[in-house]
């Protein structure tokens, strides 16, 4: 083993081809990757910053970047200026509830779908992936007229019942995850004689964890960041989203800038922090196909 | 069948009583949320009808209608220019970006999870964000193009350059599909490379013969994706498009050139009150986007190559 190791630290350390100037490889390399994360950073970095200019030095050509003054006021206004708690508030609850829908609802499709055998269930499966497919658009005035029809446009149900029906994108991740996992740990179970939803609760669940977290965290970022179906059924301020209620001010008091961004990096933190705290479960998912 | 075998095999009716039980939310999600409002949609295309009025047949007349209706032809032809264009550049900027993360680089997950940030940015701040940045007086686009001495034309307030900028704000949540090839890329294996490099092939030949062939199905999948994205475009023109002055939802850009097809749609079913109308357009849009997809599934024979060893 160890002359094996040895030969292979020799060969690692002959990997940079290039001989004496391997450096500069290295440097090319990685001035490249600073360069391509800097493209998707850099708006990022002028959203932080017009938040925290003085007013007076926002409108600058050419613009500057950092600020001379640092301060807090385009904050403590869009505080103001919007109601932003109270949409803070009710994107919250949105976002809260369709998490609990698709983390309650979807896997149990999955399970079915995965690890229990009955006639259909292959035709259950096509309509779950057609469903995936469709635009949204066919679907939009129906249920929008369905909705109407019951007198609940205008609350929040329109946006998280689906969530509690089981989403066709989790439903699928969940499945493929569920797949993988061998069915002597069921079978087991049952020999113990437990009841089929026992078996799922307390086996299969906890099995599905990384599956769950990843539909979680996607489900969260989509319910926060969903822009047209809030614009359609929530029709009084006082219910609005982040996204409908950024959108419906801009403009009313002309475009401030500063507030504007203030307003928007407070918006976008918390999606940024699910991001961070759960970054593996994202690149997870994307890396799953079915979710971008 | 291989349930013979099984060893605890219960009595196919109990089993598919089991089934259901554990699929009926989704059993009844799609029969309300898909079968129903798929076939009520078919019929509302063929009817006069607004959220106060009933359905009325009036045939083909909504479809018939499209056909004189310049805003129509020219939210789809602005549809398909953003597709036409921003997919093929995506993608491009895709493979190009998974080859720069693809260099054995330290601290991968933190480039990866830069690239990807603007992902899960709601998509209106992005588009307030993008607003001031493509400010032709004190944005930083311009400025960064002044830097090279490159033109710097008024983005947003000018025909030609409007959707240009709904492209280049789409173009911004590349990272994601740009992950999906970073993935593919490290699924070829090297023992190809190796073999081609003794062959003497360049780096461009080894991408042509190898790269290209190898990642070619994640190509084809992530075509049909962001084709399907692009064709539905709604939050990112919308608000580019808001106008400040008036505040309404009917601003759709210099020239109606941020007038995508699910916004003019949106317009005709919520704010002129056609449903009929915007009905039949979501079935246009359904079979126009069906029509490409099976085009690309058609000539993917020609180009996708699947690796059968």
């Amino acid at each position: 083993m160890t002359t094996v190791d040895v030969t292979q630290a020799v060969a690692r350390v002959r990997v940079p081809v290039g001989g004496r100037f391997g450096w500069l490889m290295t440097v090319y390399r990685y001035a490249l990757v600073v360069l391509l994360a800097a493209v998707f950073v850099f708006p990022f970095v002028v959203m932080l910053m017009t938040a925290f200019k003085a007013s007076n030095e926002i409108f600058t050509a050419p613009p500057q970047l950092l600020p001379h003054t640092w301060t807090l006021e385009h904050f403590f206004a869009a505080l103001v200026e919007i109601p932003f708690w109270r949409f803070l508030l009710n994107t919250i609850v949105i976002s809260g509830l369709s998490v609990l829908g698709t983390v309650l609802v979807s896997p149990l499709i999955a399970y079915s779908l995965s690890k229990l055998r009955w006639r259909g269930r292959n035709l259950l499966f096509i309509m779950v992936l057609a469903t995936m497919m469709l635009p949204p658009q066919v679907t939009l005035i129906p249920i929008y007229m369905m909705w109407n029809r019951v007198g609940l446009t205008g609350t929040i149900l329109p946006l998280i019942v689906p969530a509690f029906l089981g989403t066709p994108f989790f439903i699928f991740l969940i499945r493929q995850f569920l797949l993988s996992v061998p069915d002597e740990l069921i079978e087991a179970a049952k020999v113990d004689g437990a009841s089929e939803f026992r078996i799922y609760w307390s086996v299969v669940l906890p099995i599905a964890r990384p599956a769950l977290i990843t539909s979680a965290v996607f489900q969260f970022v989509w319910a926060w960041t969903d822009f047209l179906y809030p614009l359609i059924y929530l029709n009084d301020e006082d219910s609005y989203t982040l996204s409908v209620g950024l959108y419906s001010f801009l403009g009313q008091h002309g475009v401030q800038w500063g507030p504007l961004m203030a307003a928007c990096v407070m918006f976008t933190l918390p999606a940024l922090l699910i991001f961070l705290l759960f970054q593996r479960y994202f690149i997870g998912g994307i890396a799953t196909g079915a979710l971008k | 069948m291989a349930e013979k075998t099984a060893k605890y095999r219960e009595p196919t009716g109990r089993a598919l009583l089991k089934g259901l039980a554990f699929a009926s939310p989704f059993i009844i999600g799609f029969l309300v949320l898909y079968a129903w409002p798929i076939l009520a949609s078919g019929y509302y295309s063929f009817t006069d009808f607004s959220l106060f009025k009933a359905p009325r047949w009036v045939g083909l007349a909504n479809y018939e209608r499209m056909l004189h209706d310049a805003k129509f032809w020219k939210s789809l032809y602005n549809t398909l220019f953003f597709t036409f264009v921003g997919v093929p550049v995506d993608i491009a900027i895709s493979i190009a970006g998974a080859h720069i993360l693809n260099q054995k680089l330290r601290g991968e997950p933190i480039w990866r999870a830069l690239v990807y940030l603007p992902s899960i940015m709601p998509a209106v701040a992005a588009g307030f964000l993008w607003r001031w940045l493509l400010n032709a007086q004190y944005g930083f686009v311009n400025e960064i193009l002044s830097w090279f001495h490159i033109p710097q034309p008024n983005w947003l307030l000018d025909a030609g350059w409007g959707g240009i900028s709904v492209i280049v704000l789409m173009l911004w949540t590349v990272g994601g599909t740009m992950l999906i090839y970073l993935a593919a890329l490290k699924n070829v294996p090297p023992e190809l490379y190796e073999a081609a490099e003794l062959d003497g092939a360049g780096p461009f030949r080894r991408f042509l013969h190898i790269t290209w062939p190898m990642i070619s199905p994640v190509t084809l999948f992530q075509v049909i994706v962001l084709l399907i994205a692009f064709l539905q475009v709604f939050t990112q023109p919308f608000v580019l498009s808001k106008d400040p002055g008036l505040g309404t939802q009917t601003a759709t850009g210099p020239g109606d050139s941020m007038l995508s097809y699910s916004i003019y749609l949106f317009q005709n079913g919520f704010t002129f009150l056609k449903m009929g109308y915007a009905s039949a357009m979501a079935w246009v849009l359904l079979l126009v986007t069906l029509a490409i997809t099976l085009l690309i599934l058609w000539s993917a024979k020609k180009w996708v190559f699947y690796d059968n060893r």
